[in-house]
């Protein structure tokens, strides 16, 4: 009974359980009136004019993609950072990673020169 | 039996350490309204019990029995997912803050005590269920069909995710000396004062402005500007639902600062905790100080984002894109490539 991820899944359950159950039992004692006015969408009082879901600016996914290079990237140095010694790695761990970052590095100056980072253009 | 009994024992620390979280979000709006009522010569919160103590207690006793909004076209579904989505992982992370060490072979019924979970990935289960969070953001947003809430939904999702890779970096240069991504390996290797906040400077920088972005405080709380965007995501949510939000938000603030006690201050370190040669441990000289030396730091850090947030005003959203991927993530990157040359030795 001591392993270390038992914590964790009955955390898990745990962690459900409560948000669940504290809405459930909060939807049970509240009051529930609702109308017209009380249930339009909040817009300042104005009257609503269009859908919200419209289009979204080109530059969200732009960073949704740079930060998948760059996860995916940290998740390639979290390894190496942890072997960083003689046995594992040595000089060899040092210079493969230089040559890694290096490469990643041209795309992140490549998408710099694009402007990805400028967002008033 | 012995099943049973095991899970009666972690079920008992898990729902300690949780009640002490709950305890420490909840009156941490207390101390927040106080703090920031002192820096702008207010009096804050005074009414409900001494000191205003009970206000807490108050607010979440009124938003239990506050009725729940739903507005018209909204996506139910995703519209009652999304306080779930970001109250679970907020739960999830106190799983791995490590309130106080004890020697390896110290345990109460096979349990390591004042860690609910002592795992050897302490660090990435971490970014793991903190990835999580801008699903909950997005549903939020995405499920309201409201134009403030979607706004601040893709606002503060391209936020987390692009300061997330800073706050990434920056431990990686520790975890280079340490090691290990195990909390307690990272702490003990501390020491009681060979702190990685003068070991690392520019890694405690960069982490520290990354988890005030992290965490959507002040300055970085873009995505619930309320000059401009009402609330940000939440806009739409009312009652209980819009206090899961605020729950986990203040859970999140809790744990992220005390991450910033484990990585950069030594965690639970401090006087009357010594190391045992003989036996190769630390040992602490009055029992449980170690918590109180956690719980000290991490709340300094605590009342460090509520200086912040009297002290200055919000930066613009594109100041703060440009301000992460062109000065945070250079940074960070440099601090790897030093941190490496200057540990050449250990290879």
């Amino acid at each position: 009974m001591d392993h270390p991820y038992l914590p964790i899944l009955i955390l898990m359950f745990f962690a459900f359980i409560f948000t669940v159950v504290t809405i459930i039992m909060s939807d049970l004692a509240r009051p529930s009136k609702p109308n017209a006015e009380k249930n339009s969408t909040y817009e300042c009082g104005a009257p609503i004019f269009t859908d919200a879901r419209g289009m979204v600016s080109v530059k969200y996914y732009i960073i949704a993609m740079l930060f998948l290079l760059f996860d995916v990237e940290a998740a390639f140095l979290y390894p190496w950072a942890i072997n960083y010694d003689k046995e594992t790695l040595g000089l060899f761990g040092f210079v493969e990673i230089v040559i890694f970052i290096a490469i990643l590095l041209v795309g992140y100056f490549y998408a710099w020169r694009k402007e990805a980072f400028e967002w008033e253009s | 039996m012995e099943v049973i009994l095991g899970i009666a024992i972690i079920l008992i620390k898990i729902l300690t350490i949780f009640g002490v979280t709950m305890f420490i979000a909840g009156w941490t709006t207390w101390v927040e309204r106080k703090i920031i009522g002192d820096m702008q010569f207010r009096v804050g919160v005074e009414r409900t019990g001494p000191y205003g103590l009970m206000q807490p207690m108050a607010d979440g006793l009124k938003l239990f029995f506050k009725e729940s909004i739903v507005p018209d076209g909204c996506d139910r579904v995703t519209y009652e997912l999304a306080p779930v989505l970001a109250l679970v992982p907020a739960i999830m992370s106190i799983a791995i803050v490590p309130f106080a060490g004890s020697a390896d072979s110290f345990k109460i019924f096979g349990q390591t005590p004042f860690i609910a979970a002592n795992i050897n990935i302490g660090i990435l289960f971490l970014f793991a269920w903190s990835s999580l969070s801008p699903y909950g953001m997005i549903f939020a947003g995405w499920s309201s069909n409201n134009k403030y809430s979607l706004l601040g939904a893709l606002r503060s999702a391209a936020l987390v995710i692009s300061y997330e890779i800073p706050f990434g970096f920056s431990i990686i240069g520790i975890l280079m000396i340490v090691g290990s991504l195990n909390l307690i390996d990272i702490v003990n290797a501390q020491g009681s004062y060979h702190w990685f906040i003068y070991r690392q400077p520019v890694a405690a920088l960069v982490f520290f402005i990354s988890i005030v972005a992290e965490t959507n405080r002040p300055p970085f709380d873009l995505s619930e500007a309320e000059s401009e965007l009402v609330a940000g995501y939440f806009t739409e949510y009312a009652g209980m639902r819009f206090s899961l939000f605020f729950l986990g938000e203040y859970i999140m603030l809790f744990v992220i600062s005390s991450m910033f006690t484990v990585f950069f201050l030594g965690g639970w370190h401090g006087p009357f905790i010594s190391y045992d040669v003989v036996n190769n441990t630390w040992v602490q000289a009055i029992p449980g100080i170690g918590i109180l030396w956690f719980v000290i730091k991490s709340y300094f850090i605590v009342f460090v984002y509520m200086w912040l947030r009297a002290s200055l005003p919000r930066i613009r959203y594109d100041q703060m894109m440009s301000f992460c991927w062109k000065v945070l993530l250079p940074l960070s990157i440099l601090n790897i490539f030093t941190t490496a040359l200057l540990n050449l030795d250990k290879l």
